[in-house]
């Protein structure tokens, strides 16, 4: 309905844009009136005219539907006792009448006998609710219908007819456009601050439930604890205390993280340094886009991978030397996460090697230095700075990776330096804890904004750092 | 002397290590795609069991002139034990549950779908290929080992014995596993599809593209041609490339908190999917489209204001068609971001297990990436050949996307 609503509007706007063109070319001609625009602007005018006010309410219905459906349904005549009833409780029974109402209106003969028995099973009050709500969404889809075909007619017209000779159409136009396209590029300030304000407020609702000392520096993290309670009797505070630590997550992270960077950072500048300084221009082209697709293979492939294939070798390569090994080893993740950032590190690598003027190396090749001995003593040493910055952007990377460590690390946070033993990260945590029942009110699911909040600020502050090592010890030449 | 050979060899082993840098590199590719083609290309045919099937109306109830709702509504597992007895006579009740195993659960389902299609043939008997337990087609396939000792096989002697009778008989067969393509997820491997995720990351990109390119193109416009670089500027662009390095999970979160928690969207629909994954793909795309608009020459600006034209039309004529290759490139690099991008779609909720093909972006699906987690996370040998096949599908569309973007970016983008 909704799709069909929406493409009747667009064949409605590009209607009166015509109109509208029509009317100026009518008044120019025929009635030998002065325009002070061109023809296609009264028509770009009379579009905007009649499009802009049906989007605006369209959006303002599709944002209170719930609210409104809410209002006509859930009336305290049908249901009594409404007030004392929990969001939880309302939730369901607003759930219940949803699939109600999708049926209750049906003929006998076209049910199925699971949807007659939850017809019967249903009380009379909820049936009326139900039929209430059939006979909403009836009206909010013709209310959508009248928005999408009258209002922008009404509107189409009555800005047809203003037009005239003193209208002067083009500037309206641009300056709505403008505004349009302003308003866009303040929708990534908004994401912003959007993402923060979330990650925000709920942290603020998980540290009333747990003390932000405990959060920070206590090493116990179990966060089921919270789970056995039941959430309207409150949490025992001592329960809570040893539940939700955050240090042997920040160990986990960053061991993993950091078995990353040792497979990472020499082989993706080895190879950074080789395709830019050694290789022949046709090795250079196929090598380079090979290495590349590691860079765009999804995630979620790096950590199958990682826990079918990888994770028992090591476990069987471990055995076979007598070296105890866990089958969700940090070792695993770290590798898998290791070998997807090589090209993160050798692109940006290659880039910064690149930048480093040729003057110089010839310069060094003059007083008899070898390839090798220039990289390591005046290339690399010029572009450090550039480097070190694509370290950080790789930790960060490392540290925000996701579907690897879910996949391949352990659930079970472990407090150790150990490769070889199983270890959890922040983000697997934000992913367990949102996974299954989603409730607003439990720091079991709240712990995962506490957790996504030192994640962005962690990353943030690393790509901070490296933005501003490269701008400030990056050394200038010319 | 001594000290040269010193240098020079030093000088190989360092092009060797770099060599090697690159190799590995290269080798880490080829073993992943060889794991992945090696484990995943089972999925594509699926083992059937030629029987004897016998549309008895007295089964089934319905004859004839029935009509297609009492088709559809119909009870035909009696039928599907019916058949199973027919084509395996005189077997003790035992015996015919553990033969009854043998062929897929659904089995009534392929029964059912097929006197739609072909409601003639009640009451007469035909030859049909019946899907096989994923257990059995596991088997088959080779990928259960026969010689280790019974109790660590799920498939028992007994039904071996079945299973090699009927080879004999010429009855097992491989044919191409349609169903791949065609169904949604389900509860049992050889049964379970990827269309209803293919569907659900279709409609998440559609909603991604829709919000992502014009609000990109339109921002990257605004800041490259209409404002003065100044303070708002600077602080959109600082803000943009930091959004670009924020972790995937984090927008996740913010579709969780906001979108769902704030607004009220519903959990686990591709319109909350695609509206996060547009909020990732934006500055990929503004970065993108404002390096390409920096691509036009001034000249063009210069000639199209020396003929009168205002700045809006000079932008919207003449440098946003010229500059459109290279946004368009960097949308589609964007997108294919995105639709590998699976922590999002937990956080919102798009891991569900769905079994209808959703029809719409309100409705409840998995997108691709999730639908491979969550089949990867199942212990059974049949979805293990699954995820893998899914990952090929994955990787089938990335290609097909990034082939785009390079072949929009030979064809139309103009060289100054």
């Amino acid at each position: 309905m909704i799709y069909f609503a929406l493409l009747i509007l667009v064949i409605i706007s590009y209607l009166f844009y015509f109109i509208g063109k029509k009317r100026a070319l009518n008044l120019k001609f025929n009635g030998n009136i002065k325009l002070s625009s061109q023809p296609d602007y009264f028509g770009y005018y009379v579009v905007l005219m009649a499009l802009i006010p049906a989007l605006l309410m369209w959006f303002g219905l599709l944002l209170f539907k719930g609210n409104f459906q809410e209002m006509f349904v859930m009336s305290p005549i049908l249901f009594p006792d409404i007030s004392t009833w929990s969001d939880g409780k309302l939730g369901l029974i607003l759930n219940k009448l949803n699939n109600l109402s999708v049926i209750v209106n049906l003929p006998l003969d076209d049910l199925t006998n699971g949807e007659k028995s939850i017809l019967n099973m249903a009380s009379e009050n909820e049936l009326t609710a139900a039929k209430n709500l059939a006979n909403f969404d009836k009206i909010y889809g013709w209310s959508n219908l009248t928005l999408f075909i009258i209002l922008p007619i009404i509107l189409g017209f009555l800005a047809t007819r203003s037009i005239s000779g003193k209208l002067n159409a083009q500037p309206i136009v641009e300056k709505i456009i403008t505004y349009i396209i302003k308003g866009s590029s303040y929708i990534a300030i908004l994401i912003t601050i959007g993402i923060f304000l979330s990650l925000v407020f709920e942290a603020i609702n998980f540290f009333r439930y747990v003390n932000p000392v405990d959060f920070f520096f206590s090493t116990g993290w179990n966060p089921n604890r919270a789970f056995v309670v039941d959430a309207s009797e409150g949490f025992d505070k001592d329960d809570l205390e040893n539940a939700f630590g955050f240090i042997p997550l920040l160990t986990g992270t960053l061991l993993i993280a950091t078995v990353a960077m040792i497979v990472a950072i020499p082989l993706g500048l080895m190879s950074a340094i080789y395709l830019a300084e050694y290789a022949s221009k046709r090795v250079r082209d196929i090598a380079k886009p090979i290495i590349e697709i590691l860079a765009g293979i999804p995630t979620v492939v790096y950590g199958f991978f990682a826990a079918l294939s990888l994770a028992p070798f090591i476990k069987d390569v471990g055995e076979s030397v007598g070296l105890p090994v866990s089958a969700e080893s940090a070792l695993a993740a770290g590798l898998a996460m290791g070998v997807m950032i090589i090209p993160f590190v050798s692109s940006l690598s290659d880039d910064v090697i690149k930048a480093v003027p040729q003057s110089l190396r010839d310069g060094s090749y003059a007083l008899g230095a070898t390839r090798s001995e220039t990289i390591k003593k005046v290339i690399l040493p010029a572009a450090l700075a550039g480097i070190m910055g694509s370290f950080l952007l790789a930790v960060s990377r490392a540290i925000g990776e996701t579907m690897i460590v879910v996949m391949a690390a352990s659930l079970r946070a472990n407090l150790t330096f150990n490769p070889l033993e199983p270890a959890t990260t922040i983000t697997t945590q934000i992913v367990t804890s949102l996974i299954g029942d989603v409730e607003f009110d439990n720091p079991k699911t709240l712990v995962a904004f506490a957790l996504g909040l030192t994640l962005f600020l962690m990353t943030l502050l690393l790509n901070i750092l490296a933005i501003t090592i490269v701008k400030k010890y990056r050394e200038k030449y010319e | 002397m001594n000290s040269l050979n010193k240098r020079l060899s030093a000088e190989k082993r360092f092009q060797l290590y770099g060599l090697f840098a690159v190799a590995l590199s290269m080798f880490f590719v080829l073993i992943l795609m060889w794991k992945i083609f090696s484990t995943g290309s089972g999925a594509f045919v699926r083992t059937t069991i030629e029987a004897n099937v016998f549309f008895n109306p007295d089964f089934i109830q319905v004859n004839q002139n029935s009509l297609e709702k009492e088709l559809y509504r119909a009870s035909y597992v009696a039928l599907a034990d019916e058949v199973v007895r027919q084509n395996h006579p005189k077997l003790n009740e035992e015996q015919f549950i553990k033969v009854r195993e043998m062929y897929t659960r659904k089995f009534d389902y392929q029964l059912r779908d097929y006197l739609l299609d072909n409601p003639d043939k009640i009451g007469q008997s035909i030859i049909m290929k019946i899907t096989a337990s994923s257990d059995l087609d596991q088997i088959v396939k080779g990928n259960y080992p026969r010689d280790v000792p019974e109790a660590q096989r799920k498939i028992n002697d007994y039904q071996l014995s079945v299973l090699d009778k009927l080879t004999s008989e010429g009855k097992v067969s491989s044919v191409f596993n349609f169903w791949f393509f065609t169904k949604g997820d389900s509860r049992d491997p050889e049964s379970a599809g990827i269309w209803g995720a293919v569907m659900g990351s279709l409609y998440a990109l559609i909603i991604c593209f829709s919000f992502a390119f014009p609000i990109g193109l339109l921002a990257s416009v605004y800041l490259e041609e209409f404002v003065k670089p100044g303070k708002v500027t600077d602080i959109i662009e600082v803000n943009i490339n930091n959004l670009a390095a924020v972790p995937s999970i984090v927008f996740g979160l913010l579709g969780l908190g906001m979108l769902i928690g704030v607004i009220g969207l519903p959990y686990q629909v591709p319109l909350v999917g695609g509206l996060v994954l547009g909020f990732m793909t934006l500055p990929t795309i503004i970065i993108a489209s404002r390096a390409s608009l920096r691509s036009v020459p001034p000249s063009i600006r210069e000639g199209a204001l020396a003929v009168g034209a205002t700045k809006m039309q000079t932008v919207f004529h003449h440098v946003i068609p010229l500059s459109l290759p290279g946004t368009l490139t960097g949308t589609i690099i964007g997108m294919a971001q995105a639709l590998g991008e699976t922590a999002p779609l937990l956080m919102i909720g798009m891991v569900a297990f769905v079994m209808e093909i959703p029809g719409g972006p309100l409705d409840p699906a998995t997108g691709l990436p999730s639908q491979i987690y969550l089949w990867s996370e199942s212990a059974e040998r049949g979805f293990l050949e699954k995820t893998s096949a899914g990952i090929m599908l994955l990787l089938l569309f990335l290609i097909i996307m990034n082939t785009a973007a390079v072949v929009i970016r030979r064809r139309l983008e103009v060289k100054w």
